[in-house]
C-alpha cells in the first residue's frame, strides 16, 4: 500500500511541519548551537566582553584534576544507580508479577515515587539524613553509627546514590513488569514440566527473555543519571561536601553558574551532548531492532 | 511406563466456576486417549492438572501407582506439547530439546546422542542451529514433539497441539504423532476440539461437555452407540439427525410421515421420543423404515451429495453418493435400517435404544 499522502499545493506540507521545526530549533537547536559556540570563547570578569579562543577551553578542561574527579564520581554514582535501581525493580516486578490478592494496589503504589518531582524527592532525602534532624540519621547514630553526610563525602554520596535509585525503581519497576506479563505463560509452565525449578527458570528463561527490556532500561537509566539527577543533588548535597558529590552535570551548573566560568561551562555541556548523542545512538541500534533473540 | 488414572476429579476456580465436575477414567498403560469436547468443556483444565499446572480441588489423579496430586511437575515424569509450541524463542533448536535433559543433569555425550536422535526420527536434523522464529508452523510442531519424545517420558500430553497448522499439515502430524506415540509405546492424553483428529487417533475417546465426561469408550462405540444426544450430534460430519417422534401402541415410533419400526424395546405407547439418524445412513430408495422426503436444498461434497429436507419439522440431512438426487425440489423416497436407528429421551438426554 502506497502511504504516500499528495499534496497539490506545495506549500501546505512546510506550513504543517512549521510548528514543529519551530520548537525543535528554538529550544533544542538554537540553545546547543549556543553552547558549542560559547564554548569557544572566553568572558572577561565583569561579563562585559567575549573572545574568541578556539579550544582553549576544552584544553583547560582535561587538564584540571577537578574535571576528572567529577568524572570518576560520575562513573561510580551512575553504576551504582543504574544497578541498584534495575536489581531491586526486578525483584520487585518478578514478585508483583505473582497473581496475588490486592495486587493492583500494591503494583500502583509502587509506580508513585515516580510521580515525585526529584527536588521534592531530594529534600524528602535530606530531611531524613539530615544528621541532626533527620529520622533515618537519628535511628544511625543511635546504632552507633557516626553518620554525617555534611562532612563524610562518601556518606553523602552513598545518600544521593539512595535518592536516586529509589526514584528510579518505578520507572524500571513498570517496563520490567509489562516486560515480565508478555512471556507467554505457557514457556513457564514448558520449563517446569522439563523440570527446571523456579530459580533456574528464572536466569535460563526468563531473565534471557527480559533482556532487551533491561538493555533499554539500562541506557534510560545512564541517561536519567547523568542529567535528570541534578535535581537530587542539588537538594541533598548541592554537590558537597568538598565537591563528593559534583557531577559533570552538576559541575556544569556549579562552575557556569556559580564560578561564573560561561565558556569552560559550556565546553563540559558539549561534552555531555556528545555522551547523550553516543547513548542514544546505541540505544537505536541495538534495542530497536531486539538483537538478543 | 504407566497408565492415568483419574478418580472423581474435580476443579472449583476461586468465585465458584466449577471447571470440572468429578471425573473418573483410566488410560492403560501405552493407550492414546482423546479428550474431546467443545470450547469450555473443562478438557484443557482436566490436562492441566494431570501435568500438574493447575491445582487439583478434590479427587486423584494417579501415573502408574504414584498419586501426583501434590507432586510437582518436574517430578511427574511426563512431557507436554502447547498449542503455541511455547519453544523457548532465544535457544537454538538443539538447545530447546536438550534443555529437559539438562536440566536432569543427564551427561552432555549422551544429551547429544538423544537430542540427534530425536532430530533424525523426526528429520528436523538440518535445524538444530536455527531459532524458533526462523522456523515454520510445521517445523516447529516437529521441534516440540521433539523436546517431548527427547525425555522418554512416563505420559505424553497434548493440548490442541495442531490446531495452527494448516488443514494439509494437520493430516499429516495426525498421522505422525499417532505413528510416533505407537512406536514409544508411551501413554498419551491428547486434547482437541476437533472430532476427525478424536475418531482417528484416539484407543480411548473421552467426550466432555460442562465439566462432565459424557462418554468412554472407543470411537467406534460412540459413533455406533453414543450415549447421549449430546455425543450423538458432536462426533459425526455432517451431525447426527434429530427428529422428534412419538411411541405407537404396535412398537413403531411415528415421526411426522414417517413409520420406524425398532428393535425389541421396553417403551410404552404414547411416549415421545427422539429418533437419530445418521445423514450417512439414509439410502435412497430403500424399503426398510421407508418416507418420503422433499428435496429443498442439495450440496455436493464430490464423492457425496447432502440432500436437505424437513422431517417431522426438524431438518434432516442425508448423505448419498454423488450423482444420486439430480435436482431440489421433487420429493424421493429414502429409508434407514432398524439396526441403525438411535432413540433418545427427549427429558434427559439420554440413550433409549
Amino acid at each position: 500500500m502506497d502511504k504516500r499522502t499528495a499534496f497539490n499545493n506545495r506549500w501546505l506540507p512546510l506550513l504543517l511541519l512549521l510548528p514543529q521545526l519551530v520548537i525543535t530549533l528554538v529550544f533544542f537547536y538554537w540553545p546547543a548551537s549556543q553552547a558549542v559556540w560559547s564554548s569557544f570563547r572566553i568572558e572577561d570578569a565583569f561579563g562585559t566582553t567575549t573572545e574568541f579562543v578556539g579550544l582553549e577551553n576544552y584544553q583547560v578542561l582535561f587538564q584540571t584534576p577537578a574535571y576528572y574527579q567529577a568524572m570518576l564520581t560520575t562513573l561510580i554514582f551512575s553504576s551504582a544507580v543504574a544497578f541498584l535501581s534495575l536489581s531491586i525493580a526486578l525483584l520487585l516486578a518478578v514478585m508483583a508479577d505473582r497473581e496475588l490478592r490486592g495486587g493492583g494496589v500494591y503494583r500502583t503504589l509502587l509506580i508513585w515515587p515516580y510521580a515525585v518531582a526529584p527536588a521534592i524527592a531530594g529534600v524528602l532525602w535530606y530531611f531524613m539524613f539530615q544528621p541532626s534532624l533527620g529520622m533515618v540519621a537519628r535511628g544511625l547514630r543511635g546504632m552507633g553509627y557516626d553518620w554525617n553526610p555534611l562532612l563524610n563525602g562518601n556518606q553523602a554520596l552513598l545518600l544521593v546514590i539512595g535518592a536516586a535509585t529509589w526514584k528510579q525503581i518505578s520507572y524500571n519497576f513498570l517496563f520490567f513488569l509489562a516486560g515480565l506479563q508478555s512471556i507467554p505463560k505457557s514457556l513457564i509452565e514448558s520449563a517446569a514440566i522439563d523440570g527446571a525449578r523456579p530459580a533456574r527458570r528464572f536466569w535460563t528463561i526468563i531473565f534471557p527473555l527480559l533482556s532487551p527490556t533491561a538493555f533499554f532500561l539500562l541506557v534510560v537509566n545512564v541517561v536519567y543519571v547523568f542529567f535528570d539527577t541534578f535535581g537530587i543533588i542539588d537538594a541533598v548535597t548541592g554537590g558537597g561536601p568538598s565537591k563528593a558529590t559534583t557531577t559533570l552535570v552538576y559541575k556544569v551548573f556549579a562552575d557556569g553558574r556559580l564560578g561564573g566560568d560561561l565558556g569552560g561551562s559550556a565546553a563540559q555541556s558539549v561534552i555531555l551532548m556528545v555522551i547523550v548523542i553516543a547513548l542514544t545512538a546505541v540505544q537505536f541500534r541495538y534495542v530497536e531492532r531486539r538483537v538478543n533473540y | 511406563m504407566a497408565g492415568v488414572t483419574l478418580n472423581t476429579v474435580r476443579k472449583t476456580y476461586q468465585g465458584g466456576v466449577e471447571a470440572v465436575k468429578g471425573v473418573s477414567f483410566a488410560v492403560p498403560d501405552g493407550a492414546f486417549c482423546v479428550l474431546v469436547g467443545p470450547s469450555g468443556c473443562g478438557k484443557s483444565t482436566l490436562l492441566r492438572m494431570v501435568a500438574g499446572l493447575e491445582r487439583i480441588t478434590s479427587g486423584e489423579i494417579a501415573i502408574g501407582d504414584r498419586i501426583v496430586n501434590e507432586i510437582e511437575p518436574a517430578e511427574r515424569d511426563i512431557a507436554m506439547v502447547f498449542q503455541n509450541y511455547a519453544l523457548y524463542p532465544h535457544m537454538s533448536v538443539y538447545d530447546n530439546i536438550a534443555y529437559g535433559l539438562k536440566n536432569r543433569k543427564t551427561p552432555k555425550d549422551e544429551i547429544d546422542r538423544r537430542v540427534r536422535e530425536a532430530a533424525k526420527i523426526l528429520a528436523i536434523e538440518p535445524l538444530l542451529d536455527r531459532k524458533p522464529r526462523q522456523l515454520s508452523g510445521g517445523q516447529r510442531q516437529r521441534v516440540a514433539m521433539g523436546r517431548a519424545i527427547v525425555r522418554k517420558p512416563q505420559v505424553f500430553l497434548f493440548d490442541e497441539p495442531l490446531s495452527n497448522l494448516d488443514a494439509k499439515l494437520r493430516v499429516q502430524m495426525r498421522v505422525e504423532i499417532k505413528k510416533l506415540q505407537k512406536a514409544f509405546g508411551i501413554t498419551a492424553i491428547y486434547v482437541t476440539h476437533d472430532q476427525v483428529e478424536a475418531m482417528t487417533m484416539s484407543d480411548i475417546l473421552v467426550v466432555m461437555n460442562g465439566g462432565e465426561v459424557e462418554q468412554i469408550g472407543t470411537p467406534s462405540e460412540i459413533y455406533r452407540h453414543p450415549a447421549t444426544r449430546f455425543v450423538a450430534t458432536f462426533i459425526g460430519s455432517p451431525p447426527m439427525n434429530l427428529i422428534p417422534g412419538e411411541m405407537m401402541a404396535d412398537g413403531h415410533v411415528r415421526a411426522g410421515e414417517a413409520q420406524f419400526r425398532l428393535p425389541p424395546h421396553p417403551f410404552a405407547p404414547g411416549r415421545a421420543v427422539e429418533v437419530g439418524l445418521r445423514p450417512e445412513d439414509i439410502v435412497l430408495g430403500q424399503s426398510e423404515n421407508a418416507f418420503p422426503l422433499k428435496v429443498d436444498f442439495l450440496e455436493e461434497l464430490g464423492a457425496t451429495q447432502l440432500v436437505y429436507g424437513r422431517l417431522n419439522g426438524a431438518q434432516l440431512i442425508a448423505q448419498v453418493p454423488s450423482g444420486s438426487v439430480a435436482e431440489a425440489g421433487g420429493t424421493l423416497s429414502f429409508g434407514i435400517a432398524a439396526e441403525r436407528l438411535h432413540i433418545f429421551d427427549p427429558a434427559t438426554g439420554r440413550r433409549a435404544v
